[in-house]
């Protein structure tokens, strides 16, 4: 006792740990619930103390017990707390916790933004890599939006571990927030191509899932990937590939052609079984998609089932598994290969796992032939006998069924067998598929017509056996099968052989503990059956048989009338004062059967189950208008036509779900009483029937109904004789049916034979091969009897059927998006700044007007393109012609030409080409013509257009493109036949390499494009944003061009990304700078050293243990044109003056014979702006900062501005870090506070072309340089 | 796409739940109990696919599972992933489990159910297979634990020392459940590359 208060104390002592509170659980197993409510007390007082450790640990403790299925969205607001913890410890507590507990409508995610957005900033990369990670979790679109720009940055960020995080986000970013899809794809796209392979997998990941939903716009990206494809090792990349190739193939069946090859080298070569399985997966993708088999498939399809059957054959139930799932899709197409494997997919079937034997039953279903059907079905049968489960033999039960109905029971050659199958299903107890076996005896007997002799026998036996089955009626659905029993009975009863008896049975006192349904149809059918007898006694004059009916009929109804189903009771109540009315006439000796039987005379077809929808609206007929005055709103109540038009609305039995009660069969009929209008249309679906070329046409007289059915004429009579016993129910008579279909089958052929001889002469005599292309002629088997399957009644000139609608909610919809259509200038991810001035961002005119600028160039480019085009068809069909040694040749040569071409045009298109902004247009159209042409198989590598591309778009170096190009074309032989498998793999991997090397080209003109002019040249930290004015353009307008040269190119970005570390705002921030380098030339740039001379103001941050002059080693090295970025930290003391530094960035060039030394000198420069750091502020704080007295006010006028107001603003808060607190008119107040703390205030007005800003800040030489910076800023536009 | 990974054990205690879609607590719960009815209820040396489960379901998602000892790890995915390739993951998952915490069991996962999470999150991310190559993530995972070592520094030596005073009691406690058969045997299957 003692010892516990103590324990108690030291567990108050110290707060409870996430250990301490898993054991406190373990230790409290029988008051689990009270011991953790107490816990949460005690965590929501640790919740309320100051200090972020404990609110740590009770936040992790949350994050626990959120496990248990404790409600724990209380926390969320501390749990932001946590997250914005400096240390990462903490923080990475918090995150976990809001990946546990936050979604979409969890409101404190809106406070997160500006902390998720620091931590993505953080110069530490854990401090990243958890934010994302968090972030993958609970992004909602308003994160996505805002943090999409940071996002994309972080695409390029120098550490994989970054990065692949970065890239692998983006998916959900695009899913919350489509419009960031096309802007953030060229990037991602890069990505693919990224030197490590994490990103490289991730990026894979990410274009996979996108490509699943919505293929066909990432059809362009197949070259890409097949080169992926034959490049890559890693498995885990190699399968999305292989799986995304499976989603493209259908939609290109060229591609398929491609793929086959390869796909089969490596089905041949990889030891990895998912591998191999996926391979097989396409393989067989791409040959559903190759309707028409080619002659080598035919192997393809043989290695594939012959590959699927090693894992079918494997002793890992998994490859069992995946062997069948596979086998299933070949059986789609290809049945006749997987046929041959019957005796495995059987043996399957005996399989312990349920799995398996469920898989094995799908195949099944794609077997069966006519010729196999029974027998395949006769040992479903015995499966069913000996499952245990009833889940599994309710799954037996439905697959046999489904098995038998297949296309229009295609495969069943004798319904007699089919129904003795169904009623030997019948004695399965506790199914739940009563109504299944229901609705295919109510389909059969109904569209079967000659069966129905035999099913209403079979029927009549079932009722009167009806105590076998419901033995246990409570818990048993195979009741249901009398509901069918009865109507067959009932329906069909001319073809009774004693309704009398049939009647008896329907009339027992028991039948009145079945369910509702079943009993209204009973008494309805005991009706029919009634006037059936009153019609087969007619001529008797001994009319003691009629009055004995009638008799029986008057005893057994009441038990009805007195039920509690309404149906059942207003049926039998009416029937039973029918019945007692014929009777009174049978007394006096009137004859009435004829009356009778025209209650329930007609001619019944099946209607299919959409054909009331698909009913075409006749010309002029207005459903919506009223026909007579509108009822006033009480009497509405009492007229529901609509409910009774429901229920006349014809449903078919064909729909496997319908409830069997549900149905409700057209029916005409044709009674005294029946209404005018009904014959009108008798008449309308007379000339229907007439036209409805499935229809088995009646005699003209309908109304003689119950007398043979007319159209049997044309039905051969069936063969088989009835003696077959089928007095006792319980027997399995199926069996029978299987020996005798095959003496039956035996005999045919021998007919047969003799026939073919005939027929042969006749065929050769000339005549035409009959157009019936029905399944016979695929199997010799002929039908024992021939059925006609009456098909599904639809309308005249029914509505093509629906397509199937796709989810509108679903989020991969907004992501069907043209990836290959140019950017539009409007498009693009909203830049951090402040809100207000985003949504005051360019007008529409502004956005046309460039929208024509960039269509006119790309026009122009469009047709260059062609005729480029042209000439390499041209080439192409040339070098056909000739043989493949010459074809080497004589390509290398005329691609030389081709350059020379290229370089001819160089002038020109320049002069053309007012900004770089028309070629990603052109690349893209490219791309898509790109696609075509590596599909076409033709030898050319798409190395030739690439290069006069590059030219184009590198007007200022053109020199050393062209220096560039006449090196590319020298190791150009081995390119030929670009796919070839069969290559050496030495000329395989230079081959990569090269077109590596185009890829890269094609990125360097992004860059251009995004980045910058090339005509800046050196000095050009200002010029740098020159670019940036016609419109605030994605973020990447950040970067400057910092220093270039032959070899290598660094972009800067304006330092940007400026944070303050742990809010230490006195000593030394600290300011990062992004730098890309790119590498311009063709060999390979390595060992780069990063330098800066220090000043005394800003010092580039070393790593410890380094002097003050060592340079700084780029964590990289670049392979020809590939760009990557660094990021640099300096540590400022004073941010009131702009800085400049001096720097060196000395490198290796390597080339394959030689290497070199090379340096580059570049200037850093800080602009006061790039210390300022967006924060928003209220304007109520504002009104208080400029309140207090200690700012120094400075003015600037800026004259002959003429750009909306609006977009001023965006631009001072784009290029100068502000913030809009506050806009009225014409005059608007901005915010930003410097690295160091202080604040900056501007009071911005505009009249006419004069601009005044007034500004605030603690620091007057820093507001100085501001304003001139400002003022810059715009004299440059 | 993961949509879920799930641990319990053989008694259907959820050991890890994370959930890639959002659902409401109480169908994280249905869905927990109702995987464990599904698993466990299968024989050892049956496949490891399991289709359906109505919460989960949907025709493109499957459950695919592995049993170790007395841990189930189960995840749910839909058709994008290869079937082989996540139960690889899962072994990988095992793997670098047993490296990180040195010979696992059930104990460490369910008194460190954070760091367990840690691991993962190195691994999938947000639903998408982040890493799959063991080293790799051991390293990241490593980095992580010595920053937040370096950062409780000297002020975290009461902590440790508290906490290891409580571990000392630690024998008294865990006894009443089956340890004997605890540990998670790794087996030695062909490794993903």
């Amino acid at each position: 006792m003692a010892l516990k208060i103590v324990k108690g104390s030291i567990d108050r002592m110290f707060d409870k740990n996430l250990q301490d509170l898993v054991r406190g659980i373990r230790n409290h197993k029988d008051d689990e619930a009270k011991y953790i409510s107490t816990c949460i007390d005690e965590i929501k007082q640790e919740l309320k103390q100051d200090n972020i450790a404990v609110k740590a640990n009770a936040v992790c403790k949350l994050t626990y017990l959120q496990m248990l299925g404790y409600d724990v969205s209380w926390a969320a607001f501390n749990i932001v707390e946590v997250m914005s913890s400096s240390k990462f410890t903490y923080k990475r507590i918090g995150y976990l916790a809001a990946s546990q507990c936050f979604h979409e409508s969890t409101d404190v995610i809106m406070l997160t933004t500006n902390q998720i957005r620091k931590d993505l900033s953080s110069p530490n990369q854990y401090d990243t890599g958890v934010a994302l990670t968090g972030l993958s979790c609970f992004v909602t679109p308003d994160l996505a939006r805002d943090l999409a720009n940071d996002i994309m940055t972080l695409m390029s960020h120098t550490k994989p571990y970054i990065r692949k995080k970065a890239v692998l986000i983006m998916y959900k970013v695009f899913l919350k927030y489509p419009e960031s899809l096309r802007p953030a794809f060229p990037r991602l796209k890069e990505k693919l191509e990224d030197p490590d392979p994490g990103v490289q997998s991730a990026a894979v990941n990410v274009i996979c899932e996108l490509a699943r939903r919505n293929p066909k716009n990432y059809l362009s990206l197949a070259p890409l990937f097949f080169k992926l494809m034959t490049s890559s090792t890693n498995n885990w990349v190699l399968i999305k590939i292989i799986k995304l190739f499976g989603a493209l193939t259908p939609l290109e069946p060229r591609l398929g052609k491609k793929l086959i090859e390869p796909l089969t080298n490596l089905i041949h070569s990889t030891s990895a079984m998912s591998l191999l399985y996926e391979c097989v997966n396409t393989v067989i993708a791409v040959l559903i998609s190759l309707s028409s088999g080619m002659p080598n498939h035919s192997a393809s399809i043989q290695l594939c089932v012959q590959k699927l059957r090693i894992l079918i054959e494997d002793s890992d139930q998994n490859l069992k598994y995946l062997g069948l799932l596979a086998m299933s899709k070949i059986l789609k197409t290809h049945p006749k290969s997987v046929q041959s494997h019957k005796d495995l997919i059987l043996q399957c079937l005996d399989d312990k796992d349920e799995s398996i034997r469920l898989r094995a039953l799908d195949l099944l279903y794609g077997m069966v032939s006519k010729k196999n059907l029974m027998e395949i079905v006769k040992k479903l049968m015995l499966h069913v006998d000996k499952a245990e489960g009833t889940t599994y033999r309710d799954e037996l039960l439905t697959k046999i069924i489904d098995i038998c109905s297949q296309s229009n029971y295609q495969y069943i050659t004798n319904f007699e067998w089919y129904i003795s199958i169904l009623v030997e299903l019948t004695r399965l107890e506790g199914t739940r598929h009563g109504h299944l076996i229901a609705s295919q005896m109510l389909d059969v007997a109904i569209r079967v017509k000659a069966i129905r002799v035999f099913a209403v026998a079979q029927m009549a036996t079932l009722l009167d056996n009806a105590h076998l089955l419901t033995g246990n009626m409570q818990r048993n659905g195979i009741c249901e099968v009398l509901y069918a029993a009865a109507w067959i009975c009932g329906e069909f009863s001319e073809h009774l052989e004693n309704p009398m008896q049939t009647l008896e049975a329907m009339l027992r006192p028991k039948v009145a503990t079945l369910p509702g349904h079943i009993q209204a149809v009973y008494v309805q059918n005991a009706a029919k059956l009634f006037a059936t007898v009153l019609k087969s006694q007619e001529g008797n004059t001994d009319g003691t048989v009629t009055q004995d009916t009638s008799q029986l009929m008057i005893e057994r109804l009441p038990v009805f009338v007195q039920s509690a189903n309404l149906e059942v009771q207003e049926r039998a109540s009416c029937i039973l004062q029918l019945v007692k009315y014929i009777q009174k006439l049978q007394q006096k000796d009137v004859e009435v059967a004829e009356e009778v039987s025209a209650l329930f005379a007609g001619e019944l077809n099946p209607v299919a189950p959409k054909a009331q929808k698909k009913v075409p609206v006749p010309e002029g007929l207005d459903l919506d208008t009223w026909i007579n005055e509108p009822p006033s709103e009480s009497e509405s109540e009492d007229e529901q036509p609509k409910a009774i038009f429901t229920k006349e609305e014809p449903k078919h039995s064909r729909a496997r779900h319908t409830e069997v009660d549900e149905k409700e069969l057209a029916r005409v009929r044709c009674s005294k009483t029946v209404a005018a209008f009904t014959a009108i249309r008798r008449e309308a679906r007379k000339q229907e029937q007439a036209n409805n070329p499935f229809y088995i046409k009646s005699s003209p007289s309908s109304q003689k109904v119950y007398q043979e059915t007319p159209g049997v004429d044309h039905i051969p009579v069936i063969q088989i004789d009835l003696t077959v016993p089928l007095k006792v129910p319980g027997l399995p008579m199926s069996d029978q049916y299987v020996k005798l279909e095959e003496e039956r089958r035996q005999k045919e052929r021998a007919e047969k034979k003799k026939k073919d001889k005939k027929k042969r002469k006749e065929k050769r005599s000339g005549r035409g091969k009959k157009h019936d292309s029905g399944p016979e002629s695929e199997e010799d088997i002929t039908p024992a009897h021939m059925v006609d399957i009456v098909t599904e009644e639809m309308p005249e000139n029914a509505l093509p059927s629906d397509d199937d609608e796709k989810d509108p909610n679903d989020p991969h919809k907004a992501l069907d998006i043209d990836l290959d259509k140019p950017l539009a200038d409007s498009e693009k991810i909203p830049v951090r700044s402040h809100r207000a001035a985003e949504a005051a961002k360019s007008p529409v005119e502004d956005r046309d007007a460039d929208g024509i600028a960039t269509q006119l160039p790309k026009k122009k480019h469009g047709k260059e393109k062609r005729e480029e085009k042209k000439k390499k068809d041209k080439d192409r069909e040339r070098k056909k012609s000739k043989d493949e040694k010459k074809k080497k040749k004589h390509k290398s040569e005329e691609k030389d030409g081709d350059l020379l071409g290229a370089e001819v045009d160089e002038p020109v298109v320049q002069s053309e080409e007012p900004s770089q902004a028309s070629e990603p247009p052109t690349s893209n159209s490219a791309e898509v013509s790109d696609l075509d042409f590596w599909l076409s198989n033709a030898p050319v590598p798409s190395n030739i257009q690439e290069v006069p591309k590059v030219a184009a778009a590198e007007a200022a170096s053109a020199a050393e493109v062209i220096s560039g190009g006449a090196q590319d074309s020298e190791p150009d032989e081995p390119k030929d036949a670009e796919m070839e498998a069969t290559k050496p793999s030495k000329h395989k991997k230079k081959k990569q390499k090269k077109e590596k090397e185009d890829k890269e080209k094609k990125k360097k003109k992004h860059h251009h494009y995004h980045h910058h002019s090339d005509g800046v040249g050196e000095e050009s930290v200002q010029n740098g944003t020159v670019e940036e004015e016609e419109e605030p353009l994605p973020s990447m307008s950040n970067y400057c061009l910092l220093a270039e040269n032959s070899y290598i190119k660094m972009m800067m970005e304006d330092a940007d990304q400026v944070y303050d570390i742990q809010g230490n705002l006195q000593d030394g921030s600290q300011v990062v700078v992004s730098v890309i380098f790119e590498n311009k030339c063709d060999s390979f740039l390595k060992s780069m050293e990063f330098n800066v001379l220090d000043s005394l103001n800003s010092k580039l941050q070393r790593p410890e243990g380094s002097g003050p002059h060592d340079s700084l080693a780029v964590p990289f090295q670049l392979p020809p044109g590939v760009s990557n970025e660094a990021r640099y930290v300096f540590t400022v003391q004073s941010i009131v003056m702009p800085q400049k530094l001096k720097g060196t960035l000395t490198f290796i060039v390597k080339t394959e014979e030689s290497s070199t030394h090379e340096k580059l000198d570049f200037k850093l420069h800080f602009t006061c702006t790039s210390y300022l750091i967006t924060t928003p502020c209220y304007s109520d704080a504002f009104a208080k900062l400029l309140e207090s007295a200690d700012l120094k006010s400075s003015s600037v006028r800026l004259e002959g501005v003429n750009m909306p107001f609006h977009h001023l603003l965006a631009r001072i808060c784009f290029h100068h870090h502000f913030s809009v607190v506050e806009r009225i008119d014409s005059c608007a107040s901005m915010y930003s506070r410097s690295i160091q703390g202080h604040h900056v205030c501007l009071l911005v007005k505009t009249s006419g072309q004069t601009v005044s800003i007034d500004a605030k800040c603690d620091e007057p030489m820093l507001l100085g340089n501001v304003l001139d910076e400002i003022k810059q800023t715009f004299s440059q536009c | 796409m993961i949509k879920a990974i799930l641990m319990f054990n053989n008694h259907g205690k959820p050991r890890l739940s994370k959930f890639y879609e959002h659902y409401t607590k109480d169908t994280e719960q249905q869905i927990i109990r109702e995987t464990f009815h599904l698993v466990s209820k299968r024989d050892e040396n049956v496949c490891n696919f399991l289709e359906g489960g109505m919460l989960i379901g949907g025709s493109d998602y499957k459950l695919i599972y592995r049993h170790y000892a007395t841990l189930y790890f189960v995840f749910c995915v839909d058709s994008s992933e290869s079937e082989l390739g996540i139960l690889d993951l899962i072994q990988v998952f095992v793997e670098t489990l047993d490296k990180c915490f040195e010979n696992v069991c059930e104990l460490d996962l369910i008194f460190h159910v954070d760091k367990v999470h840690n691991i993962l999150a190195e691994m999938v991310m947000g639903g998408m297979v982040l890493e799959t190559n063991m080293n790799e993530i051991i390293t990241q995972v490593d980095a992580q634990n010595k920053m937040e070592k370096s950062e409780a520094g000297i002020a975290g030596a009461p902590a440790r020392a508290v906490s290891a005073v409580k571990n000392m009691k630690l024998p008294e406690m865990p006894r009443n459940i089956n340890i004997g058969d605890i540990n998670i045997k790794v087996p030695n299957l062909p490794s993903f590359k």
